[in-house]
């Protein structure tokens, strides 16, 4: 039976009387999880705001059309050649047409899938914006631009004009917000742009378009879908592209295999796009915890010294303690409960440093022309990372104390009493 | 009348620094209600002697019962519920918690006992502290008061869950004979009123010869258990 109240009034009394060593353990921890408070919430503010940037504006499966050569070369259906060892000179790509073939059943029948939140048709346009005698070099996207808008946050980037200007005016062009620049044009003006073939065609500017990623911005424009087929001068249903959301991200890579066979087409899922990607958050996320980790490392080591010294300050308490009753184990617990009370109020404390500096970071202004949506430094406030704190805290001076009051436990009282 | 502790062929050695036989075949009792004393000359083992009587020390040879059960080979956490329970005990030297008061120093062992409630525990405390003319040093710190003054704090607790026995290592020892005295018959009045059995080493020959019996020791070595 374990007599809590007195072995935690011990535990309490030792602590106050050496405020200084309790104050300077429970600090340890105090900024061992107030460090990683703040570094995982901002951390992941930041990973989350990244994924936006990137993620949201990349479909979960795209599918198009790959110019590419083909596997089996004509030589190897001869037979005559059949075994033989075929060299084969300068291979060109297969003779094939950028756009999907049956793109329009396509669509129907994704769109009836019900792990399918929307697929999208794109045309994708390879073009010249011509300014005076200039010609630049880009990209016009043909779109249905409202599907767009309910299906990503498409309508964060648009950064003057709104999606339904274009949906209402036939040939209406969000322009590149780069290109804009460059050309020093603004909404409501006109824009001439060249097809590869040559012919020319007058758009107006409905609005700009703002990816926050210059590559991008300087060369991409949209119009609607039956805007650019027309300027190809193909018809309805030549689409080059179709962006597929799906209600779960994860069924991506599955379908995007399924899709490829089926239609023998090449499908891309998210998470092989933006393999990089990920890795730039996992070593983000991976230095937050290293950092923390070392510095509750640190603040253990702090606990096991100030315990160690505690416990050999206090032997007489403890020979005295375990002769009048006291088994090893309640004075273990006593050791054990001040390392948990250093553990509890340093990393209580902790949590409210790292979240005071958490909201103080969020509301520090960050401008920055490539994320337009952006105003201030994301932070992620969440509660499992308080909890993981917490824990994390309790675990580590758990550690820290469980060495020295070990020790404590196992003191022998007649050496102390007996005075040698 | 059956004895409340019996030691049979007790023999301890100390290994270090040289191989030492400092018990040597210890056999004797001590009858419910009586007052012992030991003596004998310094380094003949009493001290040795009463750390295994207490249950402290567990590495010894021989046999150890205590209300005529076996306690040799008990765990140490059976051991510390004995002690706690039946065995009071005043060490050579005065040992207090220092930043605790004298009156949680002496309810401690109480509180861990855990029988009684806060109140009935303090009310005991301050019982035997006034017993022993010290009520009003209750609310002190144990580091702020006299060392005859923590004797007598020490033997109030030693008191404080009403033991089987009683063992002290010179519990008058640097008491001046007032006190020394006091404690005499604090001691003999626990025997009278409360059958409470006593074991105490001491020097003081005045004060042994009072008692009801004196065990004599040499080279660890019992040579004569009185009357
Ligand atoms: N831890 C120890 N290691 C070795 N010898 C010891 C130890 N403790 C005591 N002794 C020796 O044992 C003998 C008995 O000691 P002690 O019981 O303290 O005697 P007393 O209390 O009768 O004066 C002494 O000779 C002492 O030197
Ligand atoms: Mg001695």
């Amino acid at each position: 039976m374990t007599q809590w109240k007195v072995i935690l009034n011990i535990a309490k009394t030792h602590l106050l009387t050496k405020m200084k060593s309790t104050a300077t353990a429970s600090l340890g921890v105090t900024f061992g999880i107030g460090a990683y408070i703040t570094l995982v919430s901002f951390m992941t503010g930041l990973n989350a705001m990244l994924d936006d940037l990137i993620l949201n504006q990349t479909p979960h499966i795209h599918l198009y059309n790959e110019i590419q050569p083909t596997e089996k070369q004509p030589i190897a259906l001869y037979d005559a050649f059949e075994g033989a060892f075929n060299v084969v000179h300068s291979v060109k790509p297969k003779q094939s047409q950028r756009k999907i073939h049956n793109a329009l059943p396509i669509l129907d029948y994704l769109k009836k899938d019900p792990e399918v939140k929307g697929a999208t048709p794109q045309v994708r346009a390879q073009i010249f914006y011509l300014s005076g005698s200039i010609e630049l070099g880009g990209n016009l996207i043909g779109v249905d631009i409202m599907e767009e808008v309910r299906l990503s946050n498409f309508r964060d980037y648009i950064v003057e004009g709104s999606p339904e200007d274009l949906q209402n005016l036939d040939n209406g062009i969000l322009l590149g917000a780069g290109l804009a620049k460059k050309m020093s044009l603004s909404v409501g003006d006109r824009v001439q742009i060249s097809t590869v073939r040559g012919d020319i065609f007058p758009l107006k500017i409905v609005g700009f378009y703002q990816s926050g990623i210059a590559e991008i911005d300087n060369i991409q424009s949209y119009a609607n879908l039956a805007t650019v087929q027309r300027i190809l001068g193909e018809a309805t249903n030549y689409i080059t592209d179709i962006n597929i959301k799906l209600n779960n991200i994860e069924a991506a890579l599955p379908m995007s295999q399924m899709l490829e066979k089926q239609f023998n087409i090449k499908a891309t899922d998210i998470k092989t796009a933006n393999a990089q990607f990920e890795t730039g958050t996992d070593i983000r996320n991976l230095i937050t915890y290293a950092v923390s980790i070392t510095l509750l490392i640190v603040a253990g080591f702090g606990i096991y010294n100030i315990l160690n010294m505690l416990i050999y300050e206090k032997m007489n308490d403890i020979a005295i303690l375990k002769a009048t009753g006291f088994s090893g184990r309640d004075v273990q617990l006593i050791f054990m409960s001040q390392a948990m009370i250093i553990g509890l109020v340093g990393g209580i404390l902790g949590l409210c440093i790292g979240f005071g500096l958490s909201v103080f970071i969020d509301q520090l202004p960050f401008d920055t022309e490539a994320l337009p949506t952006i105003e201030t430094f994301p932070v992620n406030f969440k509660v499992h990372y308080y909890v993981i704190g917490i824990v994390f805290a309790l675990i580590s001076t758990f550690i820290a104390g469980y060495l020295p009051s070990n020790k404590a436990k196992r003191i022998d009282p007649v050496r102390i009493i007996r005075g040698t | 009348m059956s004895p409340v502790l019996e030691t049979k062929n007790i023999n301890k050695y100390f290994r270090k620094p040289v191989d030492f036989h400092v018990l040597k075949d210890i056999s004797f009792s001590i009858k419910k209600g009586e007052f012992a004393s030991i003596m004998g000359k310094s380094g003949s083992g009493k001290s040795t002697l009463l750390y295994i009587l207490s249950t402290m020390d567990t590495d010894y040879e021989g046999k150890l019962f205590l209300n005529n059960e076996l306690v040799t080979g008990n765990s140490h956490q059976a051991l510390s519920k004995i002690r706690n329970e039946h065995i009071g005990f005043v060490f050579q030297f005065h040992y207090l918690l220092s930043e605790f008061t004298v009156l949680e120093n002496v309810m401690l062992p109480a509180k861990k006992l855990g029988v009684k409630t806060y109140q009935e525990i303090e009310n005991d405390a301050k019982e035997k502290l006034e017993m022993l003319n010290i009520g009003h040093l209750g609310l002190k710190r144990a580091s702020r008061i006299s060392g005859g003054e923590k004797k007598r704090v020490a033997i109030a607790r030693a008191l404080i869950n009403n033991p089987t026995i009683l063992m002290g290592d010179e519990p008058t020892g640097n008491l001046d004979s007032f006190n020394a005295e006091n404690v005499f018959q604090i001691f003999k009045r626990l025997k009278e009123e409360q059958g409470l059995s006593l074991l105490v080493v001491t020097h003081d020959y005045d004060f042994a010869k009072r008692t009801d019996r004196i065990i004599e020791m040499e080279d660890g070595r019992i040579i004569s258990s009185g009357p």
